[in-house]
Order: structure tokens, then sequence, then C-alpha cells
């Protein structure tokens, strides 16, 4: 049995931990509450150039986009949305699984995948694996603006205009509530599947069609990506937080065990030194 | 004299809302004013500023970085990556832009990006215009 002091030090440095988590739980649930607000605020944005998309789209069937064409597929693009630290529960490994098992079931060599790691885990996952990183970038802030996004969006948009993948998918945790995140494909390039809405305005075009889908698809295709990240940010938030409130409660929980140990030592070496005592005393008459 | 309603939106939230005479904005094909009772319209816009004016007085001025304009009849929606009210611009960061893309485009390597370079120019030079209450 551990000495009474052994189990003073579990105790004391339990107590610790669960500071710490408990820390951690309020800044991820503060961090949460503005990732919130930042997703809140792209809606706007993200529901009208939807709108205008679709109804340039649909309502001008003679108007094409290579953007808007599915052709053969030789080579696939995955983006992948992770974060840059760990202790987020199972806000990493469950995506790069996904994404892992996803490539490893479609392709059966390397030159027919390309992966962009957005992330400092997903990054690392996959170069350790030796899989065919081609862009990256790490370090994005909590609360991430268009700005710091743009660069690799418009890299990743470009790629695919440029033919170097014939699809491009991308991979996050879609947040549903503070204590569910889901694992979300979706398929950005081409833009196949454009969501109609009841309201379809008809446009005069200035200058013409074919030039403002030049310039719109690739808004849009970047926004969807910066929208995922948004998402994708909330949900680690809110990962790193259910992580860090059920690492605190199981700490609570030791603690109460080892207190129940240590009084139990105590107790037994209390009794122990009463039984000397008397027995010394006995041997004495 | 009637007014209709202006939006300037974002993807880091809206920028801009007030009800306005006149938009005027610099479209890829050139200057555009549109007034109350346009017909529905989608075009792209340049990097440049974008003037709302309200009867008399100063307009108000919103510098945007690339994206588009729409009008419908009762609403205008201009759909940028970037926008910014004069009073919301950050002139010392615009003007240290301006300067890292006049040294990068008056050094003439080969592995630099001109046209990433000239457009970073463009809009550090709008940004202080718009500053400035220029661009009118």
């Amino acid at each position: 049995m551990a000495s009474l002091r052994d189990i003073k030090t579990r105790i004391t440095s339990t107590k610790k931990t669960s500071q710490i988590t408990k820390a951690m739980e309020m800044v991820s649930a503060s961090k949460l509450n503005r990732a919130e607000t930042n997703a809140k605020a792209f809606v706007p944005y993200m529901e009208k150039i939807q709108e205008v998309v679709a109804s340039i789209a649909l309502g001008s069937k003679d108007v094409t986009h290579p953007m808007l064409v599915s052709r053969p597929v030789k080579k696939t693009g995955y983006l992948v949305i992770t974060s840059d630290r760990g202790l987020a529960g199972a806000y990493n490994s469950s995506i790069l699984r996904l994404v892992h098992n996803k490539i490893k079931e479609r392709h059966t060599s390397k030159d027919e995948y390309v992966i962009i790691a957005i992330g400092r885990m997903g990054r690392d996952y996959f170069l350790n694996r030796g899989m065919n990183v081609a862009l990256d970038i790490a370090g994005l802030p909590d609360q991430p603006s268009f700005s710091d996004i743009k660069d690799i969006a418009t890299k990743a948009v470009n790629f695919f205009a440029e033919g170097m993948y014939d699809e491009l998918y991308m991979y996050y945790n879609h947040f549903v509530s503070a204590i569910q995140q889901d694992v979300t494909e979706k398929k950005v390039l081409p833009l196949t599947d454009i969501a109609s809405s009841s309201k379809l305005t008809s446009y005069e075009f200035e200058p013409a069609p074919e030039e403002i889908m030049e310039v719109l698809l690739p808004q849009y295709a970047e926004s969807l990506i910066y929208g995922a990240l948004l998402d994708g940010k909330a949900s680690e938030h809110a990962a790193r937080m259910s992580a860090m409130r059920s690492a605190t409660d199981n700490a609570k929980e030791l603690i109460d065990s080892l207190t129940l140990q240590y009084n139990r030592a105590r107790q037994a070496a209390i009794t122990q030194e009463i039984t000397e005592i008397v027995g010394g005393v006995a041997a004495l008459e | 004299m009637k007014t209709f309603k202006v939006s300037i939106v974002t993807p880091d939230g809206p920028a801009y809302e007030s009800d306005v005479e006149m938009v005027s904005a610099k479209a890829q094909s050139g200057e555009l004013g549109i007034l109350p009772g346009h017909i529905p319209m989608v075009a792209p816009l340049q990097v440049g500023a974008v003037r709302l004016s309200k009867g008399a007085g100063k307009p108000d001025l919103v510098a945007i970085s690339g994206g588009f304009l729409e009008v419908r009849p009762d609403q205008v929606t201009i759909l940028a990556q970037a926008a910014e009210t004069a009073e919301n611009i950050d002139i010392a960061r615009a003007k240290e832009a301006k300067l890292r893309a006049e040294s990068l485009l008056s050094n003439k390597q080969d592995n630099i990006d001109f046209k990433r370079a000239e457009l970073a120019l463009k809009r550090a030079i709008n940004r202080i215009d718009v500053y400035e209450g220029k661009g009118q």
C-alpha cells in the first residue's frame, strides 16, 4: 500500500492538473463564443453570393465556365482542415482517419492525389507518412479573417483552373452544437451542386455573363473554403472545451478516490499506533 | 429625393449599411452610377472607392478590394473580399503595404509575382486615397 506521503503528492498534482484543464476549458468556451459570432457574420455574405451564383448559373443555361464542368478525374485534391494544437479530443484524429481511409480506398499511387493541409496537426500527420502535401498553412489565429486564408484559398482554386487536379474535396468538422461536431466531406470543385434558392432574379449583365463568372466563381469557391475554416474553428474550440471538461471531471473523480484512500491509510496508521500502545501497556502489566 | 438601401458585405461581416440616393462605383467596364429604380444587374468591380451620396453634404467613401455589385429593384448589395469605410482604415498599415509593394516592384527580380505586387500596390493606394477623402 502506498504511503501517506505518496498519496498526498498524487492528490496535490492531480489538483494542479485539474486547475489547468479547468482554465483551458474556460478559455475555449470564450473562444467558442467568438468563433460562433464570426461564423454568423459570414452567413449574409455566403447567402448572397450563393444566390447570385445560382441565378447566373441556372438562369442562363448557355453560359459555361471550366469550374462548372466535371471533367475526367486524373488527380484529386484533398483540402484538410485541422487544428494547430492537440488536446482537443477526437477533433483531429477523426478527420485524419477519414481522409487517410478515403485516399487508401480511392487511389493506388501517390501521383493520383495531392493534399492541401490547413493546420499543423494535419500537415505533420501527412508529411510523417510521406504523403503528397502540395500546400500547407499553419499558425492561423483563433479568429481567422478572410485575408489570413485568402492566399491558400486562391492557390487551391488556381490549381484546379490550371489542371493540377480535376476535383477538390474538403474535409472539416462541422459545428452542430457545443457537444457535437460532425466530420464532413464536401466537394468544392467543380461546382456541380449549386443550391438553388426559390427566388431567382434575372439579371442584366455588365459586361457579359462569362466575364462575371470569371470573377464570381473563384470568389465563390474561396468563400466556401473560408466558411469551412470558420466552421472548423468553432468545432475545434467546442471539441477542446468538452475534452477539457471531461478531463476536469476525471481529475475530480480521481481526487475523490485518492482522498478516500488517504483517509483510510491515515486511519489505519492511527489504529495501528493505538494497538501498539495498548499492546505495550498490556505487556508491562 | 428617392433613396434605396445599400449594403456592403464581406466574408468578415457587413461593412456598411445605409439608405442612399446614388451609388457610384468603378466596374471593370468603367465608372458606374446607380440611381433608384435601376433594373436588376450584376457587375464585377475593380479595386477602387465606392461613393454613396446621401443628398447634400459629402458622400460616404468605402474602399473596395475586388468583388461585384448586385442591383435589385429595391436594394443594392456589394459583395467584396475586403471593404473599409474611411474611419475604419488602418492608415499606417496601408502606407506600409504601399512601401513594401513599391520596393518589390522596383527590385527587378525574377522570382517575384509582379501581378500580385501590383494588385497589392493598387489596394494600398486605394485605401490611402479613401482615408484622405480623395477619390471623389
